[in-house]
């Protein structure tokens, strides 16, 4: 039987947007005068689905609409989403920092919330007298602190500055402090957001290494909002998609990356209509392992075109293709020419596939530039880029130091000798 | 705990539906946040000064000595065998404990917007510490006043203690619980409707002169008979005429004065419990 220690049924939150203003008092005043004949609240009714970029009519939207899922006690559940989409209201009231308008959430622990490191951090206090302030706010006692004082303070490696007033640390310093005093909180559940996306490198290492053991050696819970797809995958086991207030999957966490991905704007698919009396590239379409434009290090790599062709028997067709990196450095290229082998010979459409059956391409962004022209006259018939695809080290035993960003485009296999 | 009963819920989180609620276990957990909070506002404010605690002190003195040049030496106040500056210094004292509690608590909710933002404890212990740590700015000043009441006695001023003085700490209690109570009211208020903080600043001084604090509540029912009730109805000028009777043996104390003191007090601090238990669960959405 699922040991549930969270559930959360029909979770909606209304926003009043523009300004508080005169305006305001008259809707207070209208919704006092429903409340007391007894009628519901008149603006329930009205507001609409929260889409930052259209405009809407009305004054009123739900960040948050009909949530309900259900968390087991140990697991690490992932919340991803595009920004607005509603994953730090979802936080909020999880943190119990703000109410839902509809709805409750049903919990079997303490929630102990990271939103942010250092809240109440005090620069005029010292390390020492702010390690006790930050962590009765997040609900120690004094006594629980003290005893795991000596923890926190090796834990933050700032041992030296420990009486130095906070004003003085480096920021980066400010962080490990804030960090080492959430990280020995004793919650249940445990709410965390991005608050990875600060620190060095060695220190996110380390963040990430406590959560792990914070779910899988205690026990506990973990509710982790995050942008950073790898860093999803690496922790969370069940992961949850919200897009404009809405839960749209909820699933094993690999799956809901491939349909996180998948919703990007970006496409792996390019199509464009043929052009007339010389040959084009119609379509492009990127396949890869994880589907959408998410790609795992490592993995077969599909690359699909469809060449229009104006007439039959078309001779010297020459096509190329590079894939560049999101500074447009080209990293790999490889073509195919109408000599030895036939291509592009039929009328209309003429198809061409390329795999790569074990790309090692390291993480990062990257997209398809194709060349298409003749040999013989030398004219170039198109070239353009096309189809954004992310390449992210899923699967793949991780560094001491993490995956960094542009430490190297391409990371193949090889043995290292000792002599 | 068998929690593999789905029933078994340990609390749950709701719109904010119910009329009153406040959580005193809940309150009685996070008490150590509450004596942090008061460290923090005690120790903060003298540190990287010169003067350090000194300056809690500064101020009453100061204010003391221009009262007492202006009021007493230049407008004549009479405060009886008293001499004018302990009369001065024991009402500012006493007015300075209520303004702080109510300065201090009236922006509760917007100046830490940022910690409200992102973490949950009881609310209600954010301006619980501005009141204690008060207390004990108060006592400070307190011991200025003992200080200068000893050194005017053996100067041989005709000083003499009253026995109600054991009440003195309920009459302060009732100073702090009123500043406390206004503070919840208007903090909450402040969230939506900023227009109250600019009444604030002045309406405090102006709430002084009508209060009782540099001259006995006598005096101005025999000047200014007409308005004298506004001073009358004013539960402040109950506090200060009384703390004045008990530490200075002067002026006089009224039972029904103080009673309605108490009544107004209790009164104005469950109202202002009540606001703040409501805009507590909402206000990071207005704010």
């Amino acid at each position: 039987m699922k040991d549930i220690i969270l559930k959360a049924e029909n979770i909606s939150k209304q926003y009043r947007l523009g300004e508080v203003g005169t305006g305001t008092l008259k809707h207070d005043l209208n919704r006092w005068w429903y409340k007391i004949r007894g009628k519901e609240n008149p603006y329930l009714k009205i507001g609409e689905t929260n889409d930052r970029s259209t405009k809407g009519t009305s004054d009123y939207v739900w960040a948050l609409q009909d949530i309900n899922f259900e968390v087991e006690r140990g697991e690490v559940l992932g919340i991803i989403g595009k920004n607005g989409a509603g994953k730090s209201t979802l936080l909020k009231i999880l943190s119990k920092v703000t109410a839902p308008t509809i709805g409750s959430i049903k919990c079997k622990g303490r929630i102990a919330s990271l939103l942010e490191v250092g809240t109440g951090f005090n620069g005029e206090m010292t390390g020492r007298e702010n390690i006790f302030l930050n962590g009765a706010i997040l609900g120690m006692t004094k006594k629980e602190i003290t005893s795991k004082l000596d923890e926190i303070i090796e834990f933050s490696g700032c041992e030296r500055y420990i009486d130095t007033p906070v004003k003085r640390y480096s920021s980066g310093m400010t962080v490990r402090l804030a960090f080492a005093v959430a990280a020995f909180l004793e919650p249940e559940i445990l709410v965390i957001d991005e608050v990875l996306a600060v620190g060095d490198a060695e220190f996110q290492k380390k963040a990430i290494g406590k959560m792990k053991d914070i779910s899988n050696q205690e026990g506990r819970t973990i509710l982790f909002v995050s942008h950073d797809l790898s860093a999803i995958s690496t922790l969370a086991s069940r992961t949850l998609i919200l897009a404009n207030g809405k839960i749209i999957a909820n699933e094993e966490t690999n799956k809901a990356i491939s349909i996180y991905s998948s919703m990007e704007t970006s496409s792996s698919i390019f199509i464009q209509e043929p052009l007339l009396n010389v040959p084009s590239v119609t379509k492009v379409e990127v396949v890869t392992s994880e589907g959408g434009i998410l790609h795992a290090n490592g993995k077969a790599l599909k690359i699909k075109f469809e060449i229009n062709m104006p007439y039959e028997n078309y001779e010297n067709l020459a096509f190329s293709f590079q894939i560049i990196n999101h500074l447009q450095v080209p990293i790999l290229y490889d073509y195919i020419f109408d000599i030895n082998t036939r291509i592009g010979r039929q009328k209309g459409a003429n198809y061409l596939e390329f795999t790569y059956p074990n790309l090692a391409l390291y993480k990062g962004n990257y997209s398809i530039v194709v060349h298409l022209a003749e040999t013989k006259t030398k004219t170039k018939f198109q070239e353009f880029k096309c189809c954004l695809f992310e390449v992210e080290m899923i699967g793949m035993k991780e560094p001491e130091w993490g995956w960094q960003k542009n430490v190297c485009q391409y990371l193949d296999k090889g043995n290292w000798e000792i002599l | 705990m068998d929690s593999k009963n789905t029933n078994d819920w340990l609390f749950e989180i709701t719109p904010k539906n119910k009329f009153f609620s406040l959580n005193f276990k809940e309150i009685w957990q996070y008490r150590d946040l509450l004596m942090l909070f008061v460290k923090r506002d005690i120790i903060t404010v003298y540190k990287q000064t010169v003067l350090g605690p000194l300056w809690y002190l500064i101020q009453p003195l100061f204010t003391s000595i221009t009262f007492t040049i202006i009021f007493n030496n230049v407008a004549g106040i009479k405060t009886g065998s008293i001499p004018p500056f302990l009369f001065n210094l024991g009402g500012i004292m006493v007015w300075n404990y209520f303004t702080a509690c109510l300065n201090g608590t009236s922006d509760t909710f917007k100046s830490n917007a940022s910690i409200f933002g992102k973490v949950y404890f009881p609310r209600i212990i954010t301006p619980l510490s501005i009141v204690i740590s008060n207390l004990i700015k108060f006592g400070i000043q307190f011991g200025i006043f003992i200080f200068f009441y000893i050194l005017f006695y053996f100067r041989g001023a005709d000083l003499s203690l009253n026995i109600s003085i054991l009440f003195f700490p309920i009459l302060i209690s009732f100073m702090g619980i009123l500043g406390l109570g206004l503070g919840m009211m208007i903090s909450s208020m402040v969230t939506k409707y900023r227009d109250l903080n600019n009444l604030i600043g002045f309406g405090v001084q102006l709430l002084m002169y009508i209060s009782a604090v540099m001259y006995p509540m006598e005096l101005i029912k025999e000047k200014l008979p007409k308005f004298g009730w506004i001073v009358e109805y004013n539960p402040l000028a109950y506090v200060i005429e009384t703390s004045r009777y008990m530490l200075l043996n002067i002026g006089s104390i009224s039972i029904l004065g103080l009673l309605y003191t108490a009544i107004i007090t209790l009164t104005v601090f469950f109202v202002g419990l009540l606001v703040f238990n409501r805009t507590e669960k909402s206000f990071i959405d207005t704010v």
